[in-house]
């Protein structure tokens, strides 16, 4: 679990409601005791700073290239994808999945929304969406898992859950509605990867 | 946080869990007073994870008296064009039409705050008529609860704004979590009496003593100037930090920003909160809280 800013407790709680042993990581050599990684949500602007300061950038980028299992929600999913529309030009992330992501896509924390789609391989899930970044085009790499339904208006259609290998991303929170299937998926990923 | 997961037909806006989500999302970071989009450009690329805008930094708001009011909508979108990360804006307690403003222009968080003018010396603003998340001030749990009843989505302890003095901070932010501990031995005629003392609900009081802390994200906020201000905070049981005057008002805005928001990351770590206190030129010069008259406190407002 990068435990630098954001919503850790939730995703801890996640991880343990599915029978997984979560760990701070804060520093490089925390990377090497985890056998899959959870990027939280919160500001990715600032996680992306504290990553740089606290020289996590490069270890992680090393570790998600070399095949360690990682998930992220929101903030996570921008830290996550090759490309990003609307962040800061000097933001740094760590890449991985073959996507692009565009930042606070469905606007200010006003039009923040909360609905039921169809999660491929999980089925319908309860998603919670928060300055949410949608994917805004999918490298031939990355599997689509979700997308907004139907009645979601303008944004209908949209990207919103991906997987590459070992790399998952959600535009929305599972962390913050009891419903831990999508970190079970996660973990059976980690799981899967390790045996 | 409820586990409750009932499918909703259509998408849905302002709900409970959206509002108090996105406070989740600040936690661990510190909250920066801006009063234009130059400084919101500091507070961004220091890493702050939101930032306040209002027209003067209580500082001054205290140093020039007269009423304090919402923030030109003006300022407040060029704040909102400069920077990507979260913007909050404060209207006056009571005074639900510049909430109604705020919301309007699209403001991420409104904090109804005791930094302005109150303009209501009965009535908090009906924070759940909003689709905007709310964050308010509290100077102890039954002040939190009852802000929380009315629709409160995020709780700051109060601290003395503009002050540079972290010794009320530190008193809000105790007694709040001491009262929380408290709770949490309390069987249930023990929460009924608590409840009754608190003029709060007894079902928040009951949630809040299973849940061992507030149902919503606690930060704190009144007071904090530097590095090691912040990690105090933290290591007190703070999710995250305000700081209002105590960046801008001080030598070197930018530097005490990052030092600021590395602190309150790591802060746990003395070694590396040594590390980024060094140097950083001279801290707001203040004013100590315990040398103001009863009628200059600011945390006395609000009821």
């Amino acid at each position: 679990m990068l435990a630098l800013q954001g919503d850790v407790r939730e995703h801890v709680r996640s991880l343990t409601a599915v029978g997984a042993r979560a760990s701070a990581v804060r520093r490089a050599a925390d990377l090497d005791d985890v056998d899959g990684l959870v990027l939280p949500g919160g500001e990715s602007t600032t996680i992306s700073r504290l990553l740089e300061v606290f020289e996590l950038l490069e270890p992680l980028r090393t570790h998600v290239a070399e095949g360690l299992p990682v998930y992220g929600s929101c903030a996570g999913m921008v830290l996550l994808a090759d490309e990003v529309l609307d962040g800061r030009p000097d933001q740094q992330g760590v890449g991985g999945l073959d996507v692009v992501v565009r930042r606070n896509a469905f606007g200010r924390q006003v039009d923040s929304f909360e609905t039921d789609l169809p999660f491929a391989g999980v089925g319908d899930v309860h998603a919670v969406f928060i300055r949410a970044p949608w994917v805004e085009t999918t490298g031939e790499r990355a599997e689509v898992l979700a997308r907004v339904p139907d009645s979601g208006g303008r944004a209908a259609g949209r990207v919103v859950a991906v997987r590459q290998g070992r790399v998952l991303a959600t535009s929305f929170h599972p962390e913050l509605t009891g419903d831990d299937r999508v970190h079970g998926l996660f973990v059976d990923m980690v799981k899967g990867a390790s045996s | 946080m409820s586990a409750d997961s009932s499918p909703a037909p259509a998408p849905s806006l302002g709900t409970d869990r959206v509002k108090r989500g996105m406070a989740e999302m600040l936690k661990g970071g510190v909250i920066m007073d801006v009063v234009d989009a130059e400084q919101a450009k500091i507070a961004e690329d220091a890493g702050a994870v939101a930032v306040m805008a209002l027209e003067r930094v209580p500082a001054d708001i205290r140093r020039d008296g007269g009423v304090a009011r919402m923030s030109d909508p003006d300022m407040i979108d060029g704040i909102q064009a400069a920077v990507s990360i979260p913007v909050m804006a404060k209207a006056r307690i009571g005074h639900f039409v510049e909430a109604q403003v705020l919301q309007a222009i699209g403001v991420d968080y409104v904090d109804e705050s005791e930094v302005l003018t109150p303009a209501d010396y009965a009535h908090h603003i009906d924070k759940r008529a909003f689709t905007v998340p709310f964050v308010c001030g509290a100077t102890n749990l039954g002040e939190a609860l009852r802000r929380i009843a009315e629709g409160a989505a995020m709780i700051r302890s109060k601290g003395e704004a503009g002050t540079g003095d972290v010794s009320q901070a530190t008193t809000h932010i105790r007694t709040i979590l001491g009262e929380i501990k408290r709770l949490t031995v309390m069987d249930e005629t023990e929460l009924f009496e608590a409840a009754k003392l608190m003029s709060a609900p007894v079902d928040l009081v009951r949630e809040t003593a299973s849940l061992g802390r507030l149902p919503v994200v606690l930060f704190t906020a009144g007071g904090v100037a530097t590095p090691a201000d912040a990690a105090m905070m933290m290591q007190l049981g703070a999710d995250g930090v305000f700081i209002g005057s105590g960046i801008f008002k001080s030598g070197d805005p930018a530097r005490r920003a990052r030092a600021c928001v590395e602190a309150t990351a790591y802060f746990q770590d003395a070694e590396r909160i040594a590390k980024v206190s060094r140097g950083l030129g001279e801290a707001m010069v203040g004013i100590s809280a315990d040398s103001l008259g009863a009628g200059e406190l600011l945390a006395t407002r609000g009821w």
